[in-house]
């Protein structure tokens, strides 16, 4: 186990040091809201961070396992393509923001924009998501286990959205879909996974109604040309 | 009654604008097309050089070297690309244009010592096996993004908006998203894809200079760092981007071309080229980072005349985009009884959202995709960009430089009033530029 | 685009320390806002006289003389002291008409700020250097707002610089990019408002002013301006007994919350919340878009 503190060495020398590991348990002590800390990590290492942490933490993080015990701000673990990343607290706005795979572990709240242009990464959030949470969400799995703010999965494509309590509003071309059983067997594995305690029975499920997927031009043309033949 | 009639023609109501309309009526959607800005604009012909005279000295062709060398994003980066030419390409996707193309793109770039650029759809192997020097987009849709490619690309440009379309996010039809762009893109087969025009973690300078250092983070501080702007209002962009953290900064005039996207936002939105990089080399001299942080112009650029003028307002390098695809065969005269089926002629074709494309270029039909020899159209491009080169290199050394990077604005005049004023250099023969004092010109 | 940085001590214990905490917090706003450098402190509140903060730019002002002839044609007490080019004017006179008369009577003059609470400094500089010279580490009082600038459309000047003034005791500092200031600028000088500047912010200010004294509560002049205000802003003001927060509908620009017994704060990145005391025992949250919050003393 190394420990690494961030209150004596500077940002660039304890990510170098996570990024270069292969293997091993890092702790990393006061972190006092630093930006991009354990960003780009590319091994099965596993990392603890003590205390909150600011911008784009574990950013584009790939295998590693990291714990974040504390709050997190704008776009933690952005872009993670797999492993997983866990915060004890919450999560400033656009966590997972395109994220391609992996789990991403929200124990507290996420702010605005949560699972942003998601692209195969799964969220679990044991409070409530902010507005415009799911925008363009491309796919990949958000589960909620409180309430989701205005605007929930506007423009969504294909991914899947799963909450527990109240949702303000639904964006465009979001709308409530049927829960089947492979739905529900799905959650299961996924609350297990992410250490949620919940009945899977109380989600509702909400995704796209594909009505954006392409323009719907007119054809006045066509229309009149076949009037015209059967007048004729 | 007399029969003396004449066709008068409207201006206002031309027969374009009034096919325009009757399309809008028919479809009910807007008009969507490729190509940059058609209608006429001040651009770098309403420039001229000086030349040599009593005063100045020209240097032989060919014995007296006139260096064209550039390296880029030395500011932060510890490994900066260096360029053996000013001359690059610009973003343009693989999705919008075939594999076929972004390859003949990559080999062309590469034989002359210069970059390619990806675009936004991600980086395809094939790409970055095919190009020695590669600059990967980072954009709002984040399609295909990912920290393996991070690394193994030359450099970063963070995307905030290109020429076409300032403020617009990327559009690619359904026609043209088949499997395998469809799997890089993480989207449906079929759909029309329309991208978001802001970055989903970041607004504004203050968080992309955080955003950047994130970059710069998981690249090991490596790589430069490009921010890219559609020219809207340059002299702030370019203040800004640089404190953000910019090593490059990518000024794309209105000119600029684009894949698809909606003809109102390609023919108004965004300013000239011309007018956009004195505003950008202005920001940067205020600065005191003229040179420290490199500027590339883009937009319309189409000759080694418009090359030299870019430098000789201050420019550190060129990007072309349109040109390269015309050079690789777009819009071939050899074609257009294949486009005027389509309902076009060759050097009109501007669907290239259409997917259909005659030449290869703008499509993923694999049948047509297969038109285009990736070597043959290499070596095309490797030939243009020579050309580019030496016509630079001949204008430059008829001003008497021995290097391109000493072309200064002085060395030009303006034949227009518009171009004095945009340009900042005096309307020929006379000591005038629009809008600046004489006093102005004595302390510069 | 900009750093914003608000202290507002909810008990006396960290009053002697208010000035050290928000510099503390400033410097970790400094690369967000590298051109120039602001703050507003509230302390020694006192009924019976207004502080007014005056700046003139540049000109040698004989203050005592301004003092003077201020005395005489208002017919009240007036003293003052520097700080470096910044004078504090003190007066038990009524601080509209002593700023009246100043806009009128001293050149190139402008009041920065005034009220019973209030004091307003601002120049342009790295933060950290602002800070230092303008002493804000030794300060004391009840609560701070701050802010570091980086300019977006307009110069970077004092003029352009925050905490814009929005009236007494009460200013505003901005983070983010409005749209329609041009035109509300114009409406605004039609009912009275005068500007300095191209600066959006300064129209953000102008419009509360405008409506605080229509007679608008600062609440309700901030609902008002969710709907009148286009663009993207996370917004603090500084009134007299507390301040407020509020941000855009959409919502882009940070904004980070934290709370304790003692003291809320406010920031557009943690890390300067990070700096405060018990900063570990905070409630710590990002607010809600188009929601007022607000926190006074009374």
């Amino acid at each position: 186990m190394t420990s690494l503190d961030l209150s004596t060495g500077s940002l660039r020398d304890v990510n170098a040091a996570l990024q270069a590991a292969e293997s091993g348990e890092f702790v990393i002590t006061h972190p006092q809201g630093a930006h991009a800390l354990a960003c780009g990590l590319n091994a099965s290492v596993e990392v603890k961070i003590e205390g909150p942490v600011g911008y784009y933490c574990a950013g584009m993080n790939q295998l590693a396992t990291v714990l974040v015990d504390g709050n997190a701000g704008t776009g933690l673990a952005e872009n993670i393509m797999s492993g997983s990343v866990t915060i004890t607290g919450n999560a400033g706005q656009s966590a997972a923001a395109t994220g391609h795979g992996g789990l991403v572990v929200i124990q507290g709240d996420a702010s605005a924009r949560c699972g942003i242009s998601m692209k195969g990464v799964d969220i679990v959030v044991g409070g409530n998501v902010g507005h415009m949470s799911a925008f363009m969400a491309q796919a990949g799995n958000l589960v909620v286990l409180g309430d989701a703010g205005d605007d929930l999965g506007d423009s969504i494509y294909e991914a899947r959205l799963f909450v527990r309590g109240t949702v303000a509003s639904l964006g465009a071309d979001c709308i409530e879909k049927e829960m089947r059983p492979e739905h529900l067997e799905f959650l299961t594995t996924c609350l297990t996974e992410s250490g949620m305690d919940a009945d899977v029975s109380d989600f509702r499920r909400y995704g796209s109604a594909r009505t954006l997927y392409n323009f719907q031009p007119d054809d006045v043309d066509a229309a009149s040309e076949s009037t015209e033949r059967s007048d004729g | 009654m007399s029969n003396d009639w004449h066709l008068q023609k409207s201006h206002t109501f031309s027969p374009e604008v009034m096919a325009e309309i009757r399309r809008a009526a028919n479809t009910g959607v807007y008009s969507i097309r490729g190509f940059g800005a058609k209608r006429q604009l001040p651009n770098f012909d309403d420039l001229v050089f000086l030349g040599a005279s009593m005063s100045r000295y020209p240097l032989e062709g060919y014995r007296e070297s006139c260096g064209t060398d550039v390296v880029l994003g030395a500011r932060n980066a510890s490994e900066p690309i260096h360029l053996d030419i000013p001359v690059t390409i610009a973003g343009m996707s693989f999705g919008s244009l075939s594999a076929n193309a972004k390859e003949a793109l990559g080999r062309g770039a590469s034989a002359v010592g210069t970059s390619t650029t990806t675009g936004d759809g991600g980086m395809t192997d094939e790409e970055r096996s095919h190009s020695t020097k590669l600059v990967y987009q980072y954009l709002p849709s984040r399609y295909g993004m990912n920290p393996d490619d991070l690394r193994r690309a030359d450099a970063i440009e963070v995307v905030v908006g290109q020429g076409a379309k300032p403020g617009g996010g990327g559009m690619l039809m359904g026609q043209k998203i088949d499997a395998r762009v469809a799997s890089m893109r993480t989207l449906p087969e079929g759909i029309d894809q329309r991208s978001a025009c802001r970055h989903p973690d970041w607004t504004g300078p203050d968080d992309l200079e955080i955003k950047i250092i994130e970059l710069r983070e998981i690249t090991g501080w490596r790589k430069p760092i490009y921010v890219k702007i559609g020219a809207a209002r340059p002299y702030y962009d370019t203040a800004l981007a640089v404190k953000a953290g910019a090593d490059v900064v990518v000024v794309d005039g209105m000119q600029g071309g684009t894949a698809a996207t909606q003809d109102v936002f390609i023919e108004h939105v965004g300013i000239p080229t011309l007018a956009a990089v004195p505003e950008a080399v202005r920001a940067l001299k205020e600065l005191g980072m003229h040179r420290t942080v490199q500027l590339i112009v883009a937009g319309g650029i189409r000759s080694g005349a418009d090359v030299a003028k870019a430098l000789a307002l201050g420019a550190d390098a060129v990007s072309i985009g349109t040109a390269a695809l015309v050079a690789i065969g777009d819009n071939d005269p050899a074609l257009d009884e294949e486009y005027r089926a389509l309902g076009s002629a060759a050097g009109y074709w501007d669907q290239y959202q259409a997917g259909n494309d005659p030449a290869g270029i703008t499509t993923q039909d694999p049948v047509l995709a297969s038109r285009l020899d990736p070597e043959l159209a290499g070596r095309r491009l490797a030939n243009y960009l020579k050309v580019l080169t030496l016509e630079a290199q001949t204008l430059a050394r008829a001003c008497g430089k021995s290097h391109v990077h000493n072309l200064e604005p002085q060395d030009l005049a303006a034949l227009t009033v518009e171009a004095a004023a945009m340009a900042g250099v005096p309307l020929a023969g006379t000591t005038w530029i629009p809008g600046k004092d004489e006093t102005d010109r004595e302390s510069d | 685009m900009c750093g914003i940085v608000g202290l507002f001590l909810k008990t006396q214990r960290h009053e002697p320390e208010l000035g050290r905490l928000t510099a503390l917090m400033l410097e970790q706003m400094r690369e967000r806002g590298p051109d120039s450098a602001g703050f507003a402190v509230y302390g020694d509140d006192r009924d019976d006289r207004t502080k007014l903060t005056v700046l003139s730019e540049g000109i040698n002002t004989d203050w005592g003389e301004v003092c003077s002839d201020l005395e005489i044609a208002l017919d009240g007490a007036v003293t003052h002291r520097m700080v470096l080019d910044h004078a504090i004017l003190e007066t038990e006179l009524d601080g509209t008409d002593v700023r009246q008369w100043i806009i009128k009577n001293v050149p190139k003059s402008t009041v920065l700020g005034s009220g019973h609470a209030i004091e307003l400094y601002k120049a342009v500089g790295d933060p950290r250097l602002v800070a230092e010279r303008y002493g804000l580490a030794d300060r004391t009082g009840t609560h701070a707002i701050a802010h570091t600038r980086m300019a977006t459309e307009s110069a970077v000047t004092t003029a352009g610089s925050h905490p814009f003034s929005t009236g007494k005791d009460s200013c505003l500092v901005h983070n983010g990019s409005l749209s329609n200031h041009n035109l509300l600028r114009e409406i605004l000088e039609s009912k009275g408002e005068s500007f300095q500047t191209e600066n959006d912010t300064e129209v953000a200010a102008g419009y509360l002013a405008w409506r605080l004294r229509e007679g608008d509560t600062l609440v309700e002049a901030l609902e008002r301006g969710l709907d009148e205000l286009d663009g993207f802003y996370t917004f603090c003001i500084g009134t007299r007994d507390g301040f407020a927060v509020v941000r855009d509908p959409i919502a882009c620009k940070p904004a980070v919350m934290a709370e304790t017994d003692d003291w809320v704060a406010m920031s557009s990145e943690y890390r300067a919340i990070a700096q405060l005391p018990d900063v570990g025992d905070a409630e710590v949250w990002e607010p809600e878009p188009a929601r007022i919050f607000a926190w006074s003393r009374t």
